[in-house]
């Protein structure tokens, strides 16, 4: 008899042996993109497959034959790690398809080292997910970190790329001692085998330790989704790695990260304090706005992509803040909208981001270039990309019909529903914050057009866009699903709140349902209250174009003509004056001055070749990160002092150091 | 609401339907026929706006050699999206059965959609002014949508509901009760109202000078069919924003659910209604003066915080 | 919802149209509109207590407000027209730093201010629980117009309006105060800006300004 777990391990096995035989394929690496990326992906249906049946079902578990002595691996697969590994199915399923494409002209030795680390990451992912005690989930957590930062350092022939996957790794670091931490305070000193989350589920525990185990966790956990302010790593590794890894950590890593807070805030956690639903909701949109904010002042699409990335985690941490501070109040119905919110943004998130990096990768692969200000006129070129991408586009914008609208819908009808709470403070935080939301989302909208607009819209600014050539068809194919995704879970919403409340039954102990009762009708409380139909939407919309359209060729005529464009009397144009990504972002640089670190230099009147050169920088990391940096260059500078080479000097050291532990054990 | 559509209902919509996008043509006619008489001009009369759609759509349409279908298809998204939103809001009667599957914040979603499009449309071509154009009306919409958005919650957390309909029974047909909240939704709703169309202050309908124009400066490079479905759309939208206003700030007149008798009367109020907000919206656009496009923020941050101050009031004062 | 009667929403209204007008004195430049705005929040005052007056039977609110409408929306505000004409600065436009972030502290005051008097508000009967609030709130934001402005008579406007703030807190919450404190108030304002204009005019003879940073000189070291 098949169990959901057994259909999840058998994965994570094929895919690591997936990953040998890449290995091994070095020499033929025309197999290892037409065989064993293909294959993978079909693999990643599997587990979206496994968390959609263990939904409506009970949590499996399972004790491997591995592990310490005492603590062999525990793995359970329940609603929770079910509904994450749909998300990562999903997305990783399209990811997998364009990597077979994207791969293809790559050398035989990189290649095979990389589908090796490609493939270990999932199935560490997968691990982390599938984790039932905190041995098994710190080393899921650190293969994970670790086949990514190889990943990320794919070229490290770069300085930059080491620089940036050093970053990545030692803040992935500090993260995951956080979260060893909060195990061990969670498991409050029974002994190894009281690391097992089922001992922790049940531990007793004052307050205090709880909070000090979630704040313990939110540091740790934070550190890994770029919350603010351990998000320096982030714009540095996603634009590092290739596209398609960048198109995993940013849709499906950062989601392990929220994965973790849940599972560890919700399910081993004993109580929830209101105060740690605030928190998380000022950090929140803290992350949000600062992320948003940032996106909008990128050149480079990669760059602007993983802020953009920072601004999602911030909503998902909002709304994890809002179900935290619904549920400490014992509002559980309220709760499980919030929770639903961010399970679907979750979701949706992972959809769209995925879907545009890889686009990003097409992009590079056809111009070579990451600058936005040097593409441009792109939708030509490239039909396929610029259709899909201008799918992509809309969902992260939160444009109804498609998915990004019904999380942000969601969220906002959590906020509204709010009033009532006992706490005065929460109360009116709720419309500041719900404001605050509406402000980063109507931002994210300006990011996204710039995005779109510089480098598929306008004329090309360098002429060797000319041959540019479109994605192949597996990259098509890839996108395709992905798009795909966003268009279905736009459409769809009813089915996919259906399963999300056996997540909420699980953490919360209540489902949302769907009041409304038809599948066309999202009514998450009353019909009364609220209401959207995508699919009406979309059908009204569409009746209307296509009647307008045939009117205005039925009542007048079709006829069209090309002409050039109007100069406004100066013949001189070129495709240099249009805005480049730096004009687009200049509001926003001027609005927002005070949160920017901003360098330019100006040229002097009498410049024969004048040259404009401006750098907005994070404030934080000249703030926070360079004295702590310059500490730690003290502190290794007064403990190189102990070295002299000498090896009686270190054998006195030693002696020392045995001679205080005996005094002092 | 029941869940059983019933026929007048269906019959309302479709009235709505027509109606409002023959006559969003005429009320900018009106505005600007209003203009024309505080300036001490004769003007072109209402029914211009009409004149002007036919001629334009008699034309023979003249593409940029480098437009793609992005530039072709916007004209279509743009008209049906604000039709769409000028369809669902309700001004003669409550029961709107379309208006179920967009609320508030749909709404405000079918504007950005509108936006996003046009926006990314002006920049399709790629001449210095579209760009302008687009970073200009995304500058301007990144403060007054969240503004809008922030009206309309301060509605419905008053109603209890993101319909619209339910927002407007709540408001018109209940026990009369002064909601100092709504007073201050009103005031930043006037401003969003007056940015989102492209009036003055924030910008100028009638002006094609290259430092000041945004709207127009996205549209340059349309013409024949094309511009007239634009235009349509622009008139549409500000009947849209208008019907808003009356909605959540005047409701009082607009028909309960069902009730054939009180048609004429209620088409009656909203002619009034409509002629009076028109003419208050030249009046305004009269008497002040275009603001500097950096100004432009800060103003729209004045309707974001007025909204959001009204919506605290709301928590505070519990109406 | 409980049904409150329409005069106390109205008094509702007023005080939220009080606040407003104080965001409003917040972010105004023009010297000219701030006293403009001042005449406005006395009328709202005058008003708001002729309302309490009707509904309470109180005949010397009555007076009150008409003393209100004299001073605060005549007498006051002609009196510091006068005073910027004489000084020659009704066309001045102050510097404002920051106008966003002194709104966003704006906020924080106002809920702040909500907290602080949501226990007191429960003690008081007959009102709704939000006008000790608002007027707190005016009367933080005030404060805070007084710390952002350098000019001189911007910070005596702040000071009239912290003055009102307290004033509608008294008429709103406790009905009012007896007539003697009241109009011993009045006195003590009128003073005031009669002393403040005879200050203004040795201020400028002193530093050939109104801008209160150069008093910073006058510390001796």
């Amino acid at each position: 008899m098949f169990l959901p777990i057994d259909v999840a391990c058998g994965v994570v096995l094929l895919w690591m042996l997936l990953g040998l035989v890449g290995l091994v394929l070095q020499n033929a690496p025309r197999y290892i993109t037409t065989i064993i990326f293909p294959v993978g992906a079909i693999a990643s249906l599997a587990v979206a497959a496994s968390g959609l049946w263990v939904l409506g079902d009970v949590a499996n578990v399972a004790v491997l034959p591995l592990g310490l002595p005492d603590l062999p691996f525990h793995l359970r697969l329940d609603a929770l790690s079910g509904f994450f590994l749909i998300l990562l199915g999903i997305a990783s399923c399209g990811v997998s398809i364009y990597s077979s494409g994207y791969f293809r002209h790559m050398d035989g030795k990189t290649l095979g080292l990389l589908c090796f680390e490609y493939h270990l990451f999932l199935a560490g992912m997968v691990l982390v997910m599938l984790a039932d005690d905190a041995y098994m989930f710190m080393v899921a957590w650190e293969v994970m970190a670790l086949s990514s930062y190889f990943l990320v350092t794919t070229d490290h022939a770069i300085p930059d790329i080491r620089k940036a996957g050093f970053l990545y790794l030692l803040i992935a670091h500090v993260g995951a001692i956080a979260i060893l931490l909060s195990f061990g305070v969670m498991q409050g000193g029974h002994g190894v085998s009281a690391y097992t989350f089922d001992t922790m589920r049940t531990a007793q525990m004052t307050p205090f330790w709880a909070s000090v185990a979630f704040l313990l966790a939110l540091f740790g956990f934070g550190a890994k989704a770029g919350v603010l302010p351990m998000h320096v790593w982030l714009p540095e590794a996603h634009p590092a790695a290739p596209s398609p890894v960048s198109a995993l950590m940013s849709g499906v890593m950062l989601k392990t990260a929220i994965y973790g807070i849940l599972r560890v805030t919700f399910d081993l956690l004993p109580t929830q304090l209101w105060w740690w639903g605030a928190l998380a909701l000022t950090l929140g949109l803290a992350t949000a706005v600062f992320g948003v904010m940032f996106a909008a002042v990128q050149g480079d699409m990669k760059r602007l992509l993983a802020y953009s990335s920072i601004e999602n985690i911030g909503l998902l941490l909002v709304g994890i803040g809002l179900t935290l501070i619904f549920h400490a109040y014992h509002n559980d119905a309220l709760a499980a909208l919030a929770l639903a919110a961010t399970l679907y943004h979750s979701l949706n998130h992972a959809c769209f981001k995925s879907l545009l990096f890889v686009g990003t990768g097409s992009i590079l692969h056809a111009t070579g270039e990451r600058n936005m200000g040097r593409l441009g006129g792109l939708i030509h070129a490239m039909p396929w990309t610029s259709v899909l991408m201008l799918v992509g586009v809309l969902a992260i914008a939160g444009m109804p019909p498609l998915n990004g609208f019904v999380s942000e819908w969601l969220l906002l009808q959590a906020f509204l529903l709010s009033p009532g709470l006992p706490n005065s403070y929460i109360n009116m935080l709720v419309p500041v914050a719900a404001a605050v939301i509406a402000l980063a989302a109507a931002l994210a909208a300006y990011v996204m057009v710039k995005f779109y607009g510089v480098i598929f819209l306008g004329q090309r600014r360098e002429s060797a866009l000319e041959h540019a050539h479109d994605a192949g068809t597996m990259e098509r194919a890839g996108m395709l699903w992905l798009a795909f995704a966003c268009v279905g879970l736009g459409l769809a919403p009813v089915f996919i709140l259906g399963q999300i409340d056996h997540v909420s039954q699980m953490l919360l102990g209540t489902q949302l349902g769907n009041s409304g009762g038809d599948w066309l009708f999202l009514t998450p409380v009353d019909t009364d209250r609220a209401s959207y139909s995508p699919v009406y939407f979309l059908l009204a919309v569409a009746t209307v174009m296509l009647l307008t359209t045939l009117l205005v060729r039925r009542l007048y005529h079709g006829r069209l003509r090309r002409g050039s464009a109007w100069d406004c009397g100066y013949p001189a144009q070129n495709a240099r004056m249009q805005d480049t990504a730096e004009g687009f972002g200049q509001p926003i640089r001027r609005i927002f001055e005070p949160f920017f670190k901003i360098e330019s230099e100006l040229p002097s009147p009498f410049d024969v070749h004048p040259k404009y050169q401006g750098r907005t920088e994070d404030r934080l990391w000249f703030l926070l990160y360079m004295p702590i940096k310059q500490l730690t260059q003290m502190l290794s500078g007064w403990a190189s002092l102990l070295q002299h080479g000498r090896i009686h000097l270190y054998l006195t050291y030693t002696f020392v150091t045995l001679i205080v532990l005996l005094i002092f054990v | 609401m029941e869940n059983s559509v019933n026929l007048f209902a269906v019959l309302f919509q479709l009235t709505q339907l027509l109606l409002v996008v023959l006559a969003a043509p005429l009320l900018l006619g009106w505005v600007n026929q209003c203009q024309a008489w505080l300036q001490n001009r004769s003007g072109a009369g209402v029914l211009q706006p009409y004149r002007v759609l036919h001629k334009l759509f008699n034309k023979d349409a003249v593409l940029a050699h480098n437009a793609s279908w992005l530039f072709r298809i916007t004209p279509y998204i743009v008209f049906g999206c604000m039709w769409l939103a000028a369809a669902i809001i309700p001004i003669l009667a409550v029961d709107l059965p379309f208006s179920r599957a967009a609320d508030v914040i749909a709404l405000v979603g079918v504007f950005a959609l509108a936006r996003i499009f046009i926006a990314l449309a002006a920049m399709d071509i790629g001449t210095s002014f579209g760009t302008l154009g687009a970073r200009r009306e995304m500058l301007v919409s990144f403060l007054a949508e969240p503004a809008l958005l922030m009206v309309l919650f301060t509605a419905s957390m008053i109603s209890h509901s993101t319909q619209l309909p339910r927002i407007v029974d709540a408001l018109a047909h209940h026990q009369f009760v002064l909601y100092p909240s709504l007073a201050f939704a009103s005031l930043a709703f006037a401003i969003v109202l007056l940015a989102e169309n492209a009036r003055i202050p924030v910008d100028n309908p009638s002006t094609h000078l290259e430092l000041t124009m945004i709207h127009e400066a996205m549209i340059l490079e349309y013409s024949a069919r094309h511009l007239a479905l634009i235009e349509w759309a622009s008139s549409l939208k500000l009947f849209a924003y208008i019907s808003i206003g009356i909605a959540l700030f005047f409701p009082y007149g607009i028909i309960e659910v069902g009730n054939w008798a009180g048609l004429p009367l209620a088409i009656l109020l909203l002619v009034v209604k409509l002629l009076l907000a028109g003419t208050a919206l030249a009046v305004l656009e009269i008497v002040t003066a275009k603001m500097r496009i950096f100004r432009a923020p800060e103003f729209l941050g004045t309707a974001f915080l007025l909204a959001v101050l009204g919506l605290l009031i709301h928590f505070l004062l519990g109406a | 919802m409980t049904q409150i009667p329409l005069t106390l929403q109205f008094v509702n209204l007023l005080a939220s149209m009080l606040l407003l007008i104080v965001f409003a004195m917040l972010a105004q430049r023009r010297i000219l509109s701030l006293i403009n705005l001042f005449a406005w929040q006395g009328a709202l005052l005058a008003v708001s207590t002729f309302v309490v007056a009707y509904t309470t039977h109180q005949h010397h609110l009555y007076y009150s407000a008409g003393l209100t409408l004299l001073l605060k929306v005549i007498v006051l505000p002609l009196l510091l027209h006068r005073l910027i004409r004489k000084l020659n600065v009704q066309w001045d436009v102050e510097t404002l730093i920051n106008i966003p972030t002194t709104m966003l502290v704006g906020i924080a005051l106002v809920i702040f201010a909500f907290n602080l008097a949501a226990p007191i508000s429960q003690l008081s009967e007959g009102i709704t629980r939000g006008l000790i609030g608002i007027a707190l709130a005016s009367v933080l934001l005030s404060l805070l117009m007084m710390l952002t402005r350098r000019k001189a008579i911007s910070q005596v406007v702040a000071f009239l309006s912290l003055e009102n703030g307290l004033f509608f807190a008294a008429t709103s919450a406790t009905q009012g105060m007896p007539l003697v404190v009241e109009l011993g108030i009045a006195l003590d304002v009128l003073v005031a800006t009669f002393i403040f204009g005879i200050f203004f005019f040795q201020i400028r003879e002193t530093f050939d300004s109104l801008d209160i940073t150069h008093m910073e000189k006058l510390k001796d070291d």
